[in-house]
């Protein structure tokens, strides 16, 4: 069996807020393999962009507590000191982020901002080296004039090339894992495909795993491999693409595919689940999807379900799968 | 660039044109005639048409000011009537001497300001936030004089550490060359009075230092605040670089622009409205000289010095105006 580059076990993220310790990730594990392009789903404040800023080690360390395992090729960097984590960023984990047009600092040209990059985990070479990578690194994520180019301000580009600028930043250490972090949310349609089909072919010629994390399930239907469905702050379903998107077990996923709008059928009202995420602080006993659950029933109120593997393939978090053997499919 | 630098120094003129309308309806808002005044109650109505003629008096008001901006433009602002020299030869010491001490508080006020603005950002909501923001607050409100007075009793009349008056040791005067004595010290390879200069710089620049300091720190602050927030350093810290290093690089030039204006308008106050400070300190300054023209009704150099410190000001305006574009790439001046 391969070994995972990333294996995150039991992360337990909290923040301390005025009204006590708020758990904001609740024991979340997954796995990435070299090379492997998983996504983590969920609605907007479940927890996925926390999971990713924990992994990097980025929550504001004076505010929370990061528990658990994070294992890099067997180090754990939720123990790792600021200096060693340092050095991981970037060069060995780099991140991109859901804002292009932002994420780029306005003051400095792209070419100070990429060489920058690769001279804080390189510092032996020399700025024309630095330079000469900078350029063939944008050259690669598609951008035209990339000499011109690395002389420009942020200002100066759209947001697609923004972010290609990004994504060439993040890719030019070489990393082994990229998290993407929502990256095509703030893009148009068109953009984002691009973008999608970028992300692909670096993903193939590279090695380089991906955590794609997105809301999207267009998105994960296109790149990914595998899919963690994250629900207030917990890992409620795992499994590969296919069986997700054939077979989706729990009904929080369920209700994510369904309201998928679908271009064959005419249908009057897009599906959409009932309520809102629970607020962290707030968060109901027992199963946490259970309020807005059309299946709940008394058990699902009072106990919470745990991770139950269905496949090889596949793990649900619900009581419904409680007396289901684990069939092999 | 170059064609707005251009176009803001041409803006000046007509600033110059408004004070030196006002500075010269100065003396004529005064009641009676400015020759009798200048020369007495006693003097003898000869004498008082002679200086009337001489000073152009007889003549309409218009044609006065055409004369008086004509002698503007070739430099001359006239002669001091206390001392019967000309103003241009005798005011440059004293500016010198101001702006020396300005430039000393401000290195001051914008080191100790902008470092403890950042130090405050970074530990906010700390007690050492607290402390700062308490201690910025007390600056602002101080009254300098006071605060002059009580350095002058502590540091030099009870530790005896650092001289009370003046700009160098009377025993061993610095031998002017462009006035500026930080400058002509090392020039003269005088280190030893190289040394002297500072300690008599101590204690007026730190005085003068207090309330833009103060500010500076509040301003920095909250500026960094906003910047340290922001996507972009998020970014800077996933590449792996250190917070020292994203503070001020990344952080810093960004969270600039608000504090280079504070720095900019404080400047301007220190170089034209330091005559407390001065007074006190024995400082041979413009806010002195000034001073001392209007204990004396000497108002051709009041005159003159409210023009040249209106001059400052725009200038220093127009510095930082410049510096905007230097700092932002997205600032563009057309």
């Amino acid at each position: 069996m391969v070994t995972p580059v990333l294996d995150v076990k039991k992360l337990k993220t909290s923040f301390f807020t005025d009204d006590g310790l708020l758990t904001v990730v609740n024991e979340v594990s997954f796995h990435i393999n070299a090379g492997e392009v998983l996504g983590i789903v969920g609605e907007s404040g479940c927890g996925k962009s926390v999971t990713s800023l924990s992994v990097m080690g980025l929550v504001p360390a004076l505010t929370s507590k990061v528990e658990g395992e994070i294992l890099y090729k067997g180090e754990n960097l939720a123990q790792a000191s600021e200096k060693r984590m340092r050095q991981v960023r970037g060069n060995e984990i780099a991140m991109i982020f859901q804002e292009p047009m932002t994420s780029l600092n306005p003051l400095f040209t792209i070419g100070s901002q990429l060489m920058e990059a690769i001279r804080l985990h390189n510092k032996k070479l020399s700025k024309k080296e630095a330079k000469q990578q900078a350029v063939t690194m944008l050259k690669k994520v598609g951008l035209p004039r990339a000499d011109e180019l690395i002389n420009e301000y942020p200002h100066q580009l759209s947001g697609g090339m923004r972010q290609r600028v990004m994504i060439a930043m993040a890719m030019i250490c070489n990393p082994q894992i990229l998290i993407a972090d929502e990256p095509t949310t703030a893009l148009d349609v068109t953009i984002q495909a691009q973008i999608l089909e970028l992300m692909k072919k670096l993903n193939e010629e590279t090695d380089t795993a991906i955590l794609m994390i997105t809301h999207d399930l267009g998105v994960v239907a296109e790149i990914c491999q595998r899919v963690v469905v994250m629900y207030a702050g917990k890992v409620v379903e795992e499994g590969t693409v296919e069986s997700i998107f054939k077979k989706p077990s729990h009904p929080y996923t369920k209700g994510l595919i369904q309201s998928v709008p679908d271009m064959r059928q005419k249908k009057e009202r897009l599906f959409s689940i009932p309520g809102n995420v629970p607020k962290p602080g707030s968060l109901p006993i027992g199963c946490q999807f259970a309020p807005r659950c059309s299946y709940a029933h008394e058990k699902c109120l009072k106990e919470t379900p745990y991770l139950k593997a269905l496949s090889i393939e596949q793990k649900v978090r619900c009581w419904l799968y409680e007396d289901e053997k684990e069939s092999i499919v | 660039m170059f064609a707005y630098t251009i176009r803001r120094l041409s803006m000046l003129i007509p600033v110059l044109l408004g004070m030196a309308l006002i500075v010269f309806s100065l003396i004529h808002a005064i009641p009676g005639n400015p020759a009798q005044i200048l020369l007495g109650q006693q003097a003898s109505p000869e004498a008082v048409a002679a200086l009337t003629k001489e000073m152009g008096l007889d003549q309409p008001l218009y044609i006065q000011f055409v004369e008086y901006l004509k002698s503007l433009v070739t430099g001359d602002l006239g002669d001091s009537l206390r001392t019967r020299s000309p103003i241009t030869e005798e005011v440059w010491p004293y500016l010198a001497a101001t702006i020396e001490l300005a430039l000393f508080a401000m290195v001051i006020a914008v080191f100790i300001g902008v470092n403890a603005g950042i130090l405050s950002a970074w530990f906010q909501n700390s007690w050492f936030d607290y402390l700062l923001m308490v201690a910025a607050l007390i600056g602002v409100s101080m009254p300098i004089f006071w605060l002059g007075l009580m350095e002058q009793y502590i540091f030099s009349i009870k530790l005896d550490l650092l001289p009370t008056t003046g700009r160098d040791n009377i025993r061993d005067p610095v031998t002017a060359i462009t006035h500026l004595y930080l400058l002509d010290t090392l020039m003269q390879g005088r280190f030893d009075q190289f040394i002297e200069v500072i300690r008599h710089l101590i204690l007026p620049g730190v005085a003068l230092a207090t309330i833009p300091m103060a500010i500076i720190a509040r301003i920095t602050r909250s500026s960094m605040l906003e910047v340290m927030r922001s996507d972009y350093i998020r970014t800077a810290r996933a590449k792996g670089m250190g917070m020292l290093k994203v503070v001020y690089k990344h952080s810093l030039r960004n969270a600039f622009i608000p504090i280079l204006t504070i720095i900019g308008l404080q400047m301007g106050l220190l170089l034209g409205g330091a005559i407390l400070t001065e007074t006190i300190f024995g400082w041979p300054g413009i806010g002195n000289y000034i001073y001392g023209a209007i204990q004396f009704r000497d108002y051709p150099v009041i005159q003159s010095g409210i023009l040249i410190v209106a001059a400052i000001f725009v200038c220093i305006n127009l510095i930082v105006d410049l510096l905007y574009a230097a700092i932002d790439p997205r600032i563009k001046y057309r």
